[in-house]
Formats: structure tokens, sequence, C-alpha cells
């Protein structure tokens, strides 16, 4: 099976009809009822949503992700598991999975992109496999029909950051802040920055990751970006008890501040 | 043990595995220290500052009643006498003085026993820098005289609560740091692992001691001696010793402890920017490492060890916790020399093997990495 979603064409489609993309992102197994979380946060208004494949050592996340991480690990999530829930259910957006390369490097290559493409997974961000270390899991999912988002960050010069949009596909990870994931009381003003730097170099979409907590700061970013991606805020209402039903609530709040930046 | 090249492969391992934030922050570092390392300004500045400072040379010490008892010529390479009390002085002056190079004024580290959050410390007080360590919460418990000394020094101590709370939790915030901080801030990392340039640069500023204990076996022994023998977490003693032996005859053993034997145990994956071997379970989640001593609670170990046993150069057998302690207390009593938990693991190996893989009459040579004063509360505590 390979999938029909395609990350690509459904978000520049979606950008090129004059919309703004709204990736929120969940844990995956963070809680029992975390795959009906990823339906409501679809009907509430995502373009596409990140289901984190949760890894014993998160680097390059803040406190909120690693505590939701360590509650599917400890209530037995595995990748396996995860795709399997995910293959089950049918969801009306694309879907990206985010993990730690050493999730993909132990299933090996091809093997993790099949079972990506298998369970209706069109994406996927890898966010400790830089450029250099990419092309061979980049060529197995090209060949699976999954796309690689690749990161640039505000530190990226300009010639390296031409180069990972190059290589990019779906759309290009703009990280909002030097730093982890995990909500700010203010927008960094690297976000735009990087967001504008970035929108010169490449055609395909550009969303603005880590550091982006509130509708305000959405509907910011969104001035320069194509899209943002929200991650902390959700999964802190999520660990709180917020249910799908919160987490629909949310999304929908992100989706009209976004929708009124336009 | 020669230069990895631009993309700091040693064989199969090592690479540059760390967020897109980090990259350039790595190139800028690589390229610090391929500059200072080739300027004779930075050598003698920093030769200067290991002697002056840090007490260098340190000897090499015949152990002759220890010697006796074992049959084999036993010699101990005494980094425990340099300043602070361990060879993890060597790698932080080197990397301080590279820091100030590119007009960094603030370090980050990662510590597991303490020592090398101790030399980072110093470091940090001897150059007027700011300097943040983070530790293990389990480690800050066993460990509490160094935290203390730490705290001496000027630094700030966090406590890392996540994951397993020791060595590898502490690397993943020390990251964490170092990601949202990387504009003033030099990530002063400890041992011969994380991402390129650090395995190598780790390296080259430990060779200091194999360097120094070639020379010093040759006018003990008038030869190269027949082992050479180091404990191994991440391995910065044992690469830093090594180095000065690769190219003899001398055999190499990296001595593991029993609950976090990387290369016995693990199988390659990534962790820490680096692809070595690694204690993991199927999925690739990352294993906890048990040991009686928080230096060596890692479950990896440094790539260019990964590579010295992938061509059977080095080998790296286990020591667990029992023979351990009792080599930790057989040095003590037949040379009045209290060794740290860590190079206790590599007497470890050498008493249970002297007569059996290790010939009799054989030379030996073990790097004594450090001193046992920080362990001596809990060995008391485990003979009670």
């Amino acid at each position: 099976m390979t999938p029909t979603r395609g990350l690509e064409k459904r978000l520049s489609a979606a950008r090129d009809s004059g919309a703004k993309l709204l990736i929120p992102y969940v844990t995956g197994g963070m809680t029992p009822d975390w795959v009906d979380v990823v339906h409501a946060v679809a009907s509430a208004g995502a373009d596409a949503i990140e289901i984190g494949i949760p890894f014993s050592d998160p680097m390059i996340d803040g406190p909120t992700i690693q505590q939701a991480s360590v509650m599917a690990l400890e209530g037995g999530a595995t990748p396996t598991r995860i795709l399997q829930s995910l293959r089950r259910a049918e969801f009306e957006v694309p879907l990206v999975v985010m993990t730690y390369y050493n999730i993909v490097f132990r299933a090996g290559h091809r093997r993790f992109a099949d079972s990506l493409a298998d369970s209706g997974v069109s994406g996927a961000i890898v966010p400790d496999l830089p450029l250099e270390e990419a092309e061979e899991w980049c060529e197995g999912a090209d060949e699976a029909g999954v796309d690689t988002v690749l990161l640039v960050a505000p530190s990226s010069p300009d010639e390296r950051a031409a180069r990972i949009c190059e290589r990019s596909r779906g759309f290009v990870y703009a990280v909002g802040i030097m730093g982890v994931t995990g909500e700010r009381s203010e927008l960094a003003s690297s976000a735009a920055e990087l967001a504008h730097r970035l929108k010169g170099m490449t055609e395909l979409p550009v969303c603005v990751g880590i550091g982006v907590s509130t509708p305000d700061q959405a509907a910011q970013v969104c001035r320069e970006a194509d899209g943002v991606i929200v991650g902390s805020a959700l999964v802190r209402r999520l660990i709180e008890g917020a249910g799908p039903e919160g987490a629909a609530e949310f999304v929908a709040e992100l989706r009209s501040g976004i929708d009124g930046s336009l | 043990m020669g230069s990895p090249g631009a993309d700091g492969r040693f064989g199969d391992f090592g690479g540059r595995f760390v967020p897109e934030s980090l990259v350039p922050a790595c190139a800028e570092l690589e390229k610090a220290f391929a500059e200072a390392w080739s300027d004779p300004a930075f050598h003698s500045e920093l030769d200067a500052l290991l002697r002056d400072y840090g007490g260098r040379p340190t000897p090499v010490t015949e152990c002759r009643r220890l010697s006796e008892r074992l049959g084999v010529r036993l010699l101990l390479k005494r980094e425990d006498l340099a300043h602070t009390g361990s060879h993890k002085l060597n790698n932080v002056i080197g990397q301080a003085l590279l820091a100030r190079r590119m007009g960094k004024a603030r370090l980050v580290a990662e510590t597991g026993a303490g020592q090398h959050g101790v030399a980072t410390a110093t470091a940090a007080a001897l150059f007027g820098m700011e300097c943040m360590v983070y530790m293990g919460e389990v480690d800050t418990e066993r460990q509490a005289l160094n935290v203390f000394r730490m705290e001496l020094l000027g630094a700030q101590v966090r406590p890392v609560k996540s994951g397993s709370r020791t060595l590898k939790d502490a690397v993943n915030e020390a990251l964490r740091d170092w990601v949202a901080t990387v504009s003033n801030t030099h990530y002063c990392l400890g041992s011969v692992m994380g991402p390129h340039p650090y395995p190598w640069m780790v390296r080259e500023l430990q060779r200091v001691v194999g360097d120094e204990a070639r020379v010093q076996c040759r006018e003990l022994l008038g030869e190269d001696p027949d082992w050479v023998v180091a404990c191994v977490g991440g391995g910065s003693n044992a690469a830093g010793t090594f180095a000065g032996f690769a190219d003899t005859t001398s055999r190499l053993v990296g001595v593991e402890a029993a609950g976090g034997a990387a290369i016995s145990r693990g199988v390659p994956g990534v962790v820490h920017g680096m692809k070595s071997y690694l204690l993991q379970d199927e999925d690739g989640q990352v294993l906890e490492a048990h040991s009686i001593s928080a230096g060596l609670d890692y479950p990896g170990i440094g790539p260019e060890h990964a590579h010295l046993a992938a061509i059977g150069r080095a080998r790296y057998p286990r020591a667990d916790d029992e023979e351990v302690l009792r080599a930790f207390q057989l040095l003590s009593e037949t040379e009045g020399i209290i060794p740290a938990l860590e190079p206790a693991h590599a007497l470890a190996w050498v008493a249970r093997e002297a007569g059996r893989e290790i010939e009799l009459g054989s030379t030996v040579l073990v790097t004594l990495s450090g001193r046992g004063d920080k362990d001596v509360a809990q060995v008391r505590e485990l003979l009670a």
C-alpha cells in the first residue's frame, strides 16, 4: 500500500488556495484515548497532524513533551503499536511522524519507511538527523512514498538553509527559536525572521514550530510563514486532562487565530 | 588513532547526529579546534597550564607489593595525582582555552561521578567564566561532596530529574541548555563521545596521558608494556592512554562496568549525537546502565572505541561490582593508593586475569584515572 494522502500535495494546495496551515502535535500513546484526540484535532481544523513516536532520550524536547514521552513509554507505547493504531484508524488529514533517529536506525531505514507508508503516514520528521547524515534515510523514505521534512534553524547560514530546503519534502520546518520544544510567553523575533528568509528560498510551504504556543503567536508568525506547528501547548492541555474535546477546542482557537491573520 | 575526517567517522562509528540548531556550532568548534591544535602558541599555553597549574607530568608508579601478589609487573599511570584528582582536567583546560578563543564566556557540562564537573568548575574559576553543571539526581545523592566542591568553585549544579537520573540524562540536559545558549556558551563535554568533533578533540586533549606514559614506560621497562589497560565509561582516559600506544605491539584493553557494557552487551545505535554501541531494547529505546560507579553508568561508549573493537585493535571485557570493590581494597592495602571506583574496574580485570589471560611475568600498565576520596563514603556503606 502506498500513501494516498501526499503530504506535499495537500499542504501546497491548501497554501496555494490562500489558507494558512495548522499542524498540531500529539505524542502517540500518551493517553489511552490518544487516537480519539487525533480524530478530534483533525476535525477541529488541522491541515496535517504530527504524531510523536516517543523516545527514551528526547534531547530537543522540553519538559512537556518529555513528560508525554514518559507517559507513553510507561503506558507501553512502542513504534509498532502506535503505527498499528494509526493504520486501523482513518484520518481525513495527512499524518507526519516525528521521532528520533535511533528509533528509525534500529528498525532499519527501509523497513521503518515501509511501516510508515503501510500505516497511512505520509511524512516524517527526524530532528536529530541533520542534512549530512540524512541521505540514506531520505532515499528509503522517498522510495516508500514518505516525505522527509527537514528542519532549518535560526543558526543555519543561508547557503546551508538553501541546501536543506532543496532536500526537504512536504514542507520546510522552520525552528522558531534557538532552544528546545516548549511554551514561551512571547514569540521570538527569530521565528518571523527565519520564515521570511526561507520564503525567499523555496516553493515548499514554510511552517514554523518550536516556541509557538498561543493563537496570537500563531497569527503573528503566519504573517511571514505559511503555517505553524503547535506541540507543547496542546500536549500540556492533554497532560492536564483536556481529552479529545479540550484538544479540539484549543485547535479551533488556533485555527481562528491564524485565519484572522489573513 | 588519527583524525576522523570531515564526516567525523571512525570506521562505521561517530558522525554528527544533532538537531540543526547545533550543527553550525559543532562546525565552528571543529574549525576552531583544528586551527588551535596546529597553532604552536595554543600548545605552549596549554602545556604551561597543565604543568604549572595541573601538576603534569604525572608519574608512573611501579606497584611492588601488588605485582608480587599478582605475579605480573604492574605499573600505574597516576592521573589521581593531577589537580582535581583525575585525568579530567587535561580535557577541560584545553576546551576552556578553546572557548576563550571562540569568545564564549560560559561553560556547560554534564557529569556522572562529578570528576568532570569539578574539573570544569575549576577551569571556569581559573578563567573567570560562568559555569553550569548538569548532574543526574541519583548521582548528586551518591556524590554529594562533589556537588559541594563544584559550588565552592563558583559553579551552579543542576540536578537532572528526567529518565534514569544519571549520566545519560545529564548529557541530554546539557545539550538542551546548549541549544538555547550556543551564542555565548561552550558545551564542555567530558568524554570521547557526542557529535563530531568531540570524540576526536577530547581524545587529542587526553593523549598527553598516553604520550607521557609511553616515554615513562620505556624508561622503566626499556620497552613498551605487554598490556595497556584502562576503564571505559564514555572512554576518555582509555582513549588518551591508547593514543600513546596504538602504534606499538602493546595489547590494549578497555574495561567496562558489567552493568554498562556497551561493547559486549550493546548493539549499534545513535544517541547523544554519535553512532556507537549502545544498550537499547528492540525498539531502540536506550536502556539504563547500572554500576557501582557513577562515572561508568553510561549505556553508550565513545565511537572510536567501537571502531577499535570492530577492527580488533582493542578489546573491552567487563568487571562486576563485587570484584571492583575487592580491587579497590586491594590497591589501598598493598600500595597505599585509594583508587576511584572507575579505575578500580581496570584493576579488577588485571587482578582476575593475572596468570590466566595475562601471562605471569607480563608487564601491565593501568591508567589510574582518578583518586578514590570521592568514593570513600559510598564504599564504607557498601562494606558495612
